[in-house]
């Protein structure tokens, strides 16, 4: 019980030698870490730490101040030291006094330098007020945990980027064109063929029109709104013509969308920084470490009772299972051959199933998309055409429910350790849900682009005139299901389910239970959103502002189906690596949006008949013509920098960056785990030397013939024994190693 | 101390800022609510102390399970009962803010940790702080078995120099490479 006196590890030796261990200059520098009130005789009476500096312990804190180097405490500023309020004042004011010895000008740039810092901190809190939705996101927290919040913090970082993605387009595209609507020049095509390719028929509806078509236009973006600034063939426009110079708009429309590309790229990798830092050195499983889990394991914001029972439990199951998972993993360690060509066989067999699974799903949504561009060229009855336009995203839409589902039921077969099962899961459906709009883009290509070689125009412009808008169309069409079936999901399923569960005394509702939270579908389902608004923006420039509202409501019904309908998750989904989850799939889903843009720009022929490209082949062609316009010397040095020289070279230099930093890294290893080594073997040498001193001091001792002088019993005062070295007889203790 | 217990004088407001991580808007707030839980004859003495029974109806505090070690670490009481004054009050809100470094966050979180306040944490400290976790009834501790295996991980993780106890600075440095740390020990009124 009173092994509290001393700080090291309790030796064969007993007590006496950790009174020893107590006067080492470590154990010194301990001492000043903590409250500097703790070391002296008040604290051995009363076994426990005070933190008044009374006038023995201060004056010790003095001496050893001044033995110390003047340079580490005196430069901090004093609210990063771990003090009390009255210690801190007392730091603060000698280190006024310290300041008032500098010199003029270093007085000057002190001042300077505090006032800086002051501007700099009230910036900071201006914009941490400033942020949106701050306290619903603090109620969230208390009440649900910070893996929750992460999520609620993840869809309000989509909120700003695509308001951003907005402002951008509208700044540099539309305002233009509305700012100046008289000076825009219509273009006129100069290629061959003008007059078939450019032959873009109406689609508004003509004569009287049944107001439900009207309606069938509004979730479609036919008829009415095909020719508004929703669509990319709208913006037929060549340049414009200001009092006192001419605004390019097909190069600044392409140069916004690289521009909204890469800056959604530097966002996310600068915001999944921030939590990595110097962790990516030693490769350990960060978040499954048991460390991580108990340091730093209870969400000290928590506010509510139940939420904290819940969260108790939480981390008991995850203890539990993780403990379970390393005995699994001994085991897997410990599997025969026979076992092992066993399960192999298996995945390889369960893996082929889930690829056949995949493709029979994508040539699902490969057929009804191309059902779904042939019916839309015949007239049908309104819920029929309607059906028929949202085919593609009803099947999209069914896959990514079943998939999952049977993917969580094969993981089960093939014997993987449980935190691996669901990112593996996780992994798959990810994939799903990217690749079905590839697919539904593949498929729309495959109809747009000419199989044999006799378009004129380069694509098909019979059935497509304006392909851009089309394209654009769908992917309006995905987004506005996409909500749909959120909002339906929330109000149809999750608040009846808990009607259900509420009121129904029967066994089969209890067994349903409570909705929790999924946290990965719920991301999967916004990545999911947003991949199709980068995708889409480029051919339906308003699609920022509707993704921006679209999740902006979707904010708050999640909340509302949070705090009603849910309980929080058994398993719980850590902040950190939840952080690192939702930035990683929204990088996949950035890399996933790059490739049809890409493929677009640089292969497929752009419309004749409509959009800012009229009179270029490809989208990407107006760029070189515009560097050709620009003066000579910058021409050249853009030709240059384009020039598969120096992208060699760029590359050549990355790669040895690369290799320089990976092997700095690995050189970074070495030395710290010979340090570590080197730390434990000092460990053991100072215990041995302790004993050795111990057993020299007894047998002189004893060569003595007496006891020592020292009367102080065991545990009494120090003054006796601060002198000098102890004498006292260990006692036979036990120790528990 | 103010001389009205709802009025802060602005050189005190102006000092707590700087010695502290919290914003004048927190410091207000702290004191309204640290005023609200005195005694209605403890609001005009000149630096009441709030016993601890008393800060521990605080809603963030309530359902803590470090509640007691918080009260005890961030103390300045000559006898350790857990009372805290307006100042240590502001100092513990200053260590758990969104501000506070992770030094200081790792160096309280470390004290809050030592149940035995012998500044080390060894097995005995290990096996209460997980209890506290988990929960202290009988279906919610680990069995013994799994106990162990849980502070061998442990140790073996975070114990750099194999003496079987974490000290201070083994501490700061596993917390250093844990990323949950900072966003879970915040406290924010």
């Amino acid at each position: 019980m009173d092994h509290n006196d001393s700080v090291f590890f309790m030796g064969p030796s007993g007590p006496s030698s950790n009174l020893l261990l107590d006067q080492l200059p470590s154990y010194q520098s301990l001492l000043y870490r903590r409250k500097p009130s703790v070391a002296g005789s008040s604290r051995r009476r009363s076994g426990q730490r005070t933190r008044l500096g009374s006038s023995s312990s201060w004056k010790l804190k003095g001496e050893r101040l001044e033995e110390r180097p003047k340079v580490a405490p005196l430069q901090r500023h004093a609210r990063e030291l771990p003090l009390s309020m009255v210690e801190k004042r007392r730091h603060k004011e000698r280190h006024m006094e310290t300041e008032k010895e500098l010199v003029g000008w270093e007085q000057w740039w002190q001042g300077t330098r505090h006032s800086l810092k002051r501007l700099r901190e009230e910036g900071g809190h201006l914009l941490m007020a400033l942020q949106l939705w701050r306290t619903d996101i603090h109620v969230i927290e208390g009440m649900f945990g910070t893996g929750i919040r992460s999520y609620f913090s993840f869809l309000r970082f989509l909120v700003l980027l695509n308001f951003v993605i907005f402002l951008l387009m509208f700044g540099f595209v539309m305002l233009p064109i509305i700012a100046v609507p008289h000076a825009s020049g219509n273009i006129t095509s100069n290629l061959d063929n003008e007059k078939t390719c450019s032959d873009y028929p109406s689609t508004s509806r003509q004569g009287l029109v049944v107001f439900h078509q009207y309606i069938s236009d509004l979730l479609s973006g036919t008829g009415f709104l095909e020719e508004t600034y929703l669509f990319y063939g709208y913006y037929k426009v060549d340049s414009i013509n200001f009092p006192k110079f001419s605004y390019n708009l097909p190069l600044a429309y392409i140069l916004i969308t690289v521009a909204y590309l890469f800056l959604s790229l530097i966002w996310i990798v600068k915001r999944s920084a921030a939590g990595f830092k110097q962790n990516l050195i030693q490769d350990e499983e960060l978040f499954q470490s048991f460390c991580n889990k108990i340091f730093a394991g209870w969400d000290f914001c928590i506010t509510n009772a139940n939420a904290a029972r819940l969260k108790r439990s939480s981390l008991l199951y995850e203890l539990k299972t993780d403990l379970e998972e390393e005995r699994i993993k001994q085991k897997i360690a410990g599997r025969t051959r026979k076992e092992k060509c066993r399960i192999y066989t298996i995945r390889l067999a369960l893996n082929i199933f889930v690829v056949s699974v995949l493709a029979a799903c994508f040539y699902c949504i490969y057929r009804a998309t191309i059902y779904s561009q042939e019916s839309q060229l015949k007239h049908q009855i309104f819920i029929l055409e309607l059906l028929s336009e949202y085919l593609p995203s009803i099947v999209i839409t069914l896959g990514n429910f079943i998939t999952p589902l049977i993917f969580s039921l094969i993981i089960q077969y093939e014997d993987y350790s449980p935190a691996f099962e669901i990112r593996f899961t996780l992994m798959r459906c990810v994939f799903m849900r990217l690749a079905s709009i590839g697919v539904l883009l593949f498929s729309l290509w495959s109809q747009i682009t000419c199989r044999d070689a006799s378009c004129p125009c380069g694509y098909n412009h019979e059935l497509y005139p304006c392909w851009e808008s089309r394209v654009g169309q769908e992917m309006y069409k995905l987004m506005i299901f996409d909500f749909l079936i959120i909002g339906a999901t929330t109000l149809f399923v999750e608040f009846p389910r808990k009607l259900l569960v509420t009121h129904c005394e029967h066994g089969l509702a209890k067994w349903w239970g409570q909705q929790e939270f999924a946290i990965p579908n719920n991301v999967l389902e916004i990545v999911y959103g947003q991949t199709i608004c980068w995708i889409g923006t480029f051919y339906c420039p308003l699609l920022p502002a509707i993704s921006t509202i679209k999740y902006f409501i979707i904010f708050y019904i999640k909340k509302l189906t949070l705090i009603h309908n849910c309980r929080p998750a058994t398993r719980p989904f850590r902040a950190s690596s939840s952080n690192f989850f939702f930035l990683g799939v929204l990088l996949i889903g950035l890399t996933m949006a790059y490739i049809p843009i890409i493929a677009s720009f640089a292969q497929i022929s752009c419309s004749q008949a409509c959009g800012p490209f009229v009179g270029f082949k490809t989208s990407w062609e107006v760029v070189p013509r515009s560097v050709d316009q620009l003066p000579y010397g910058i021409t050249i040095f853009l030709k240059g920098l384009a020039s598969e020289a120096s992208a060699v070279c760029f590359f050549v230099i990355t790669c040895l960056a690369m290799f320089y930093v990976i092997a700095l890294a690995r050189a970074h290893k070495c030395v710290i785990h010979q340090l570590r080594e080197q730390l434990a073997m000092e460990a053991r040498d100072k215990r041995f030397l302790i004993e050795k001193l111990l057993q020299a001091q007894r047998s002189a001792a004893r060569f003595r013939g007496g006891t020592s002088s020292s009367s102080s019993g065991l545990y009494g005062p120090r003054s006796s024994t601060s002198q000098g070295l102890c004498l006292l007889e260990p006692p036979v203790s036990t120790t528990n190693v | 101390m103010g001389t009205s217990a709802s009025q802060l004088p602005k050189d005190l407001l102006s000092e707590y800022q700087e010695l502290t991580f919290l914003t004048k808007q927190e410091i207000l707030l702290a004191h309204k609510r640290f005023t609200e839980l005195l005694a209605k004859d403890d609001r005009s003495c000149s630096n009441p102390r709030l016993p601890m029974s008393r800060i521990l109806t605080l809603p963030e505090l309530k359902s803590n399970p470090f509640k007691e070690r918080i009260c005890l670490v961030f103390s300045t009481s000559d006898n350790k009962d857990g009372s805290l004054t307006f100042e240590d009050f502001l100092d513990l809100l200053s260590a758990f803010s969104d501000s506070a470094t992770s030094d200081i966050k790792s160096h309280y979180a470390f004290r809050i940790f030592d149940f035995d306040d012998d500044g080390t944490l060894d097995r005995k400290d290990l096996e209460r702080l997980v209890n506290c976790l988990t929960g202290d009834t009988d279906e919610t501790r680990l069995t013994s078995d799994e106990m162990k295996q849980l502070i061998n991980n442990i140790l073996e993780e975070s114990d750099i120099d194999k003496d079987g106890t974490v000290n201070l600075s083994e501490f700061q440095h596993v917390i250093s490479r844990s990323p949950d740390f900072v966003s879970s020990f915040k406290i924010v009124l």
